[in-house]
């Protein structure tokens, strides 16, 4: 059986590539993938824990399936919104989201 | 637990979900010309829903859904107290709702707004994190479709981009915190965590994580880089909002987690929260001077203000916890009354929103530049208003507690502050204009809110039985 520290290795890369990514990337829809990666790594931790730590509860089961869902729509949300920039502006560089500064 | 107790403790919740229908029953009903009575309807369905929810109705603990939802009468005045911003946001809205841009989906922004409310109703009473973090999400996400309402201008586009990216950057950290809480305490109700927690690196990290989280939505100082975008980018209603309702929601339920939750670790959070505070204030006072655009100005100046509001947090007694819905409600009448000022001028003169856009006021708008500086002196903290009381109370809080260098600090700042509120009083009072804004006459939503909010800054220092009446419910902390 595959050890619990395996899963925990690649859940704390994804989520360190994912802030890495959120930080560097210099396009909306790449910025918004790299908070998927932090928050896939987030579902990975709650299933791990509760798998190998407290398997007689279901709690952190249920608390991936609900951040699943909630990240879902959040999703939604923001790519909506990046369209809506995309409508203004003819493309989603952050580099032109600086009408306002400072 | 039988369906009764559901309706007799989450009255608040199930009576919100009944506006939140009816006014979508009414949006999709109304057509073209009967939305023209939105914000009537609207305003009435809520004053009937703060009418009904005011006092609360238990003086007892109790907690329903086995643990999920925790009633107590201090959360319910919270979130009356919510509810009345909500009511005079409502009341500010009007004047810009009618453009023509927005004028067809007018019904969306009532029912996103009641959406966020309910998500901030949960939060507060959450006795888990499932619960917690579902409220925190239905304030977060509506609120970002908020913020881009105006979606044909670039300013909102831009700053509903910024909100909704650095929201999901914080709920995902706050998640990872979260994560971690559970493997080392093996459980998410509140009530057991406590018991479990025992203050292990691990958990210090978590905390830390989760700090960050709730940090971002109350815009303290390392996490306030989107604040000042999104508040000047987003419409003035919801800019209003956002720095008041949304605010005050995420500073009691902070002190709620902190206190209830992490009360074995409060060494940890107590230093923590001092270096937050600091930081708080005096960066966004240094960043408030050198603004130019009132909606930037009073965006550092929430900051600050929310500094300030976490002085009553890191006292952690019943008394703090007054004094922190006490300085929230003050808040909110003082920035409400700010924020509708500045939408009416907003609304009146096509989009004038720089300070030196209201130099002479004055001479044009009497009325209107009393208020803005009845409003700032509260934000400021000069005696005879309520923000003076609010500010002695957090003050007398973390004093109490032995945070001396702490409230000193916050006293310098508030010397501070005091200078760039004043910058705006300046310009409306004593700099000349060739072309000061013309006289106008606000609606009458506008006219009721501001008077409302003047109100409440002028008498909720004085009558000093809201601050006793607000002391008899949070004895459960």
């Amino acid at each position: 059986m595959i050890r619990m520290e395996y899963y925990l290795i690649v859940s704390t890369i994804m989520m360190f590539v994912g802030i890495y990514g959120f930080l560097t990337r210099r396009n909306l829809l790449a910025m918004l993938i790299s908070v998927e990666l932090i928050l896939n790594s987030v579902d990975i931790n709650f299933v791990v824990f509760n798998r190998f730590l407290f398997p007689e509860q279901l709690e952190g089961f249920f608390f991936s399936l609900f951040a699943i869902g909630i990240s879902a729509a959040e999703t939604a949300v923001a790519i909506a919104i990046i369209i809506n920039i995309y409508r203004n502006m003819r493309n989603i560089q952050v580099k032109n989201l600086d009408k306002m500064k400072w | 637990m039988d369906y009764s107790s559901i309706f007799s403790y989450m009255y608040t919740e199930i009576a919100l979900i009944g506006v939140i229908v009816a006014t979508l029953i009414f949006d999709l009903i109304a057509g073209r010309r009967g939305r023209r009575f939105f914000q009537p309807v609207a305003c009435v369905l809520m004053l009937l829903f703060v009418a009904g929810t005011i006092v609360p109705y238990h003086r007892e603990t109790t907690e329903i859904f086995g643990g999920m939802y925790v009633y107590d009468p201090a959360y319910g005045i919270v979130k009356s107290i919510l509810a009345i911003g909500t009511l005079i946001v409502f009341l500010q809205a009007d004047s810009w709702l009618r453009r023509e841009d927005t004028s067809f989906k007018r019904g969306e922004f009532y029912v996103l707004t009641l959406s966020t409310l309910l998500g901030m109703d949960f939060m507060i009473s959450a006795g888990h994190f499932i619960m917690f973090f579902i409220g925190l999400e239905l304030a977060s996400v509506p609120m970002a479709c908020l913020v881009a309402f105006d979606k044909y201008r670039q300013n909102s586009a831009e700053a509903g981009a910024k909100y909704i990216l650095s929201a999901l950057f914080s709920s995902g950290l706050m998640l990872y915190g979260i994560s971690f809480l559970y493997g080392t305490a093996g459980t998410l109700y509140f009530d057991d965590m406590t018991a479990r927690i025992d203050g292990s690196a691990l958990q210090i990290m978590a905390m830390t994580f989760f700090f960050a989280g709730l940090g971002f939505k109350l815009s303290l100082v390392p996490f306030h880089l989107w604040t000042a975008d999104t508040y000047q980018g987003a419409p003035t209603a919801v800019t209003s909002y956002l720095s008041v309702i949304s605010k005050g929601a995420a500073a009691f339920t902070l002190m709620v987690i902190l206190v209830k939750v992490f009360a074995p670790m409060t060494q940890y959070w107590q230093l923590m929260l001092q270096i937050v505070i600091i930081l708080s204030i005096t960066v966004a006072n240094v960043f408030a001077i050198r603004q130019k655009n009132l909606k930037r100005f009073l965006a550092f100046s929430s900051i600050s203000q929310a500094g300030y509001i976490m002085l009553a947090v890191i006292s952690g007694t019943p008394y703090g916890m007054t004094s922190l819905i006490f300085y929230v409600l003050v808040y909110m009448a003082a920035n409400l009354a700010a924020f509708g000022v500045i939408a009416t001028v907003e609304q009146n003169s096509g989009g004038k929103v720089e300070m030196d856009d209201y130099n002479g006021l004055y001479g044009t708008n009497p009325k209107l530049a009393l208020t803005m500086t009845l409003a700032l002196f509260s934000l400021a903290g000069i005696p005879p208003f309520a923000g003076f009381f609010s500010k002695f109370f957090i003050f007398a809080a973390a004093f109490e507690k032995g945070f001396h260098v702490l409230v000193f600090i916050a006293l310098i700042n508030t010397v501070i502050s005091l200078y760039y509120y004043l910058l705006v009083v300046k310009a409306m009072f004593i700099s000349k204009s060739d072309s000061p804004i013309a006289a106008f006459r606000s609606d009458s939503g506008t006219r009721i809110s501001l008077a409302l909010c003047l109100a409440g800054v002028l008498a909720l220092g004085i009558a000093s039985s809201v601050f006793d009446g607000i002391g008899m419910f949070t004895f459960g902390l």
